[in-house]
């Protein structure tokens, strides 16, 4: 310890820092408060009685705390029927999605057969193709099938996708040659070593694929408002932009409606995010 | 080669078409034969007679393109949806890479938590939250007017002025969707090696020469990557017109898909939509091609 501390090299430094430092987290919270201002909004608009959201200077809390919007949504407005619509449509998408891209995944990875790398190629093309192109074929074709205001029609385009067998492939890669080798010595089926060998290998990647279709198929709005035309078959999205349209002086009633259809949606997230980052990552490597 | 290795192609060929045919079968039908037979619609007049029979369907050969090119709103629509890609895009990448920087700093804790917070719009529901900002934005009762006001500025009809309701889109777009990017852009910051800064720091380089001759340089193939997901997603421009403009006013923010959604979904037009979702996917394979190309000339 030297007397002259102003001179001191490190002191400046340590200051410096401490500035940098306050600045960095003041442009942090900064941020945060923009991030989640549209949703805290959201909850509160949704607990204010009517017409208070619709007042100068806006209020951001409720002067008095109801539950009125949500008790509406669910008894007149059909809310619930909306939800189990989303909540069937994403399930069911995301256990084909989970069985389907895993096994075609695997396959690309690990099995030996003819044109192999070609097929996979040109699978890939289809990462470029926007879906819109596919659209109105696709419509054309499911009318054919009797399809058109069905949940199967929204179903079907989701079973399995490009990007999920991409996912699957990338990870199952690094399965070791020989440990597969070693099953069919044994004699196990092509369908056991699956099973008992590549599949407890996988499960991290599974839960990236089962939470990344989950939230995209949940989150949907072009195709089901497509193919959806019968009110009591629509998902969330395609209700609410419906309500939105029908209720527009209704603040705190689309506040609700909208917050019943994000929270399950960050609810997922919250509790996964570890899996659902994975897949930003994964999906940023394969470019 | 071992025994074993010897032995399995030729069962193995079976059984990994046995593993493939689900997906390959689905992708292939509902998904590719589409694709296919939507570059064939494009080239008929199939409209509502074709729903009805499609015997009322002519081949028109490049009719439907060339009406096209010579609708002004079309060209609006291609306008709308650049303008949203060309400013929305480069907005959003940027603010990405700035809360990266934040969230890499050294002197930062919490970082998880920052993380996770500015990640939150990616994942909540698009119709939902346009609906949030269609009444954050209104012109008496919106908080936006309302936090302009407090430095003089007198209320901007956001949604409602064809001059304004674009720059709206893209700032909720920019909210939305920065987060993405965000957690790509950490992962390429990690990727550098400490000691190009150390060195670079020993020679006297500040925090921006640092940025400019080690961060961006050694981020650029991340930086391609992100431009084109980006740019890409932002082409499809829709529900966030659909749900708070209805492409208007005055069509300013009819975008390509809102427009072949109208076209086709609403009018029953679908050789003449299918025209326009091609010039769609044109566009989109133009300028990935671009950015791929640009990256490899400054590499």
């Amino acid at each position: 310890m030297t007397a002259v501390v102003h001179h001191d090299p490190g002191s400046s430094a340590r200051q410096r820092d401490r500035l940098a430092r306050i600045l960095l987290y003041a442009l942090l919270v900064i941020g945060a408060v923009m991030a989640l201002l549209p949703m805290v909004w959201m909850v509160s608009a949704s607990l204010m009685p009517s017409g208070e959201a619709s007042t100068y200077p806006p209020h951001f809390f409720p002067s008095r705390v109801t539950l009125d919007h949500y008790v509406d949504l669910f008894t007149r407005l059909n809310l619930g029927r909306y939800l189990l619509n989303s909540a069937f449509v994403a399930f069911v998408v995301t256990a084909s999605s989970l069985a389907i891209n895993s096994m075609a995944g695997y396959a690309f990875a690990k099995m030996r057969f003819r044109g192999r790398d070609r097929l996979f190629r040109t699978l890939s093309t289809g990462l470029v193709l926007p879906v819109q192109v596919a659209m109105l074929p696709l419509f054309l074709l499911l009318k054919n099938l009797g399809l058109i205001n069905t949940y199967w029609g929204v179903i079907i385009p989701g079973l399995a996708s490009i990007f999920g067998i991409f996912l699957v492939r990338q990870y199952a890669l690094a399965i070791p040659d020989e440990m597969l080798d070693a099953a069919r010595v044994d004699g196990a089926s092509e369908f056991r070593i699956f099973w008992s060998i590549v599949v407890p290998g996988i499960v991290p990647i599974l839960a990236t694929l089962a939470i990344w279709t989950f939230l995209a198929t949940w989150n949907d709005f072009m195709w089901p408002l497509i193919v959806l035309s019968d009110e009591s078959r629509y998902t969330l999205p395609v209700a609410l932009a419906n309500l939105a349209g029908e209720h527009v002086q209704d603040t705190e009633l689309m506040m609700a409606g909208s917050v019943i259809t994000v929270v399950p949606v960050m609810l997922v997230f919250l509790f996964l995010q570890r899996y659902y980052i994975q897949g930003v990552m994964a999906g940023s490597v394969k470019g | 080669m071992t025994a074993a290795r010897l032995r399995i192609p030729a069962e193995a060929n079976s059984a990994a078409w046995f593993f493939l045919a689900p997906a390959l079968v689905l992708i292939g039908i509902f998904f590719f034969l589409p694709v296919a037979a939507a570059m064939l619609l494009s080239l008929t007049d199939f409209d509502l007679y074709g729903i009805a029979s499609p015997l009322n369907t002519r081949f028109v050969g490049f009719q439907n393109y060339s009406r096209l090119l010579r609708t002004p709103d079309f060209w609006l629509a291609l306008r709308n949806t650049f303008y949203f890609a060309f400013v929305g895009g480069p907005l959003t990448i940027s603010v990405s890479l700035a809360a990266a920087l934040l969230l890499s700093s050294k002197l930062v804790r919490f970082k998880s938590v920052f993380r996770t917070i500015y990640f939150t719009p990616f994942v909540t529901t698009l119709v939902a939250v346009a609906i949030v900002w269609r009444y954050l934005y209104h012109t008496r009762y919106g908080f936006f007017n309302y936090a302009l006001s407090f430095v003089g500025i007198d209320p901007i009809d956001w949604l409602g002025d064809p001059a304004w309701a674009m720059p709206a889109i893209i700032l909720m777009a920019v909210w939305k969707s920065f987060g993405y990017n965000m957690l790509i852009f950490i992962a390429g910051l990690q990727a550098i090696p400490e000691e190009l800064y150390d060195a670079a720091s020993i020679d006297g380089a500040g925090p921006f020469r640092r940025f400019f001759n080690i961060t961006l340089p050694m981020l650029s193939p991340t930086l391609v990557f992100v431009t084109v997901i980006t740019m890409i997603g932002y082409f499809q421009l829709f529900a966030e017109p659909y749900v708070m403009t209805q492409g208007g006013p005055l069509r300013s923010t009819t975008s390509v898909v809102l427009l072949m959604y109208e076209e086709g979904f609403r009018w029953w037009r679908m050789g003449y939509a299918a025209a326009i979702a091609f010039v769609l996917f044109i566009v989109i394979l133009l300028a990935t091609l671009v950015q791929f190309r640009l990256q490899k000339e400054r590499a």
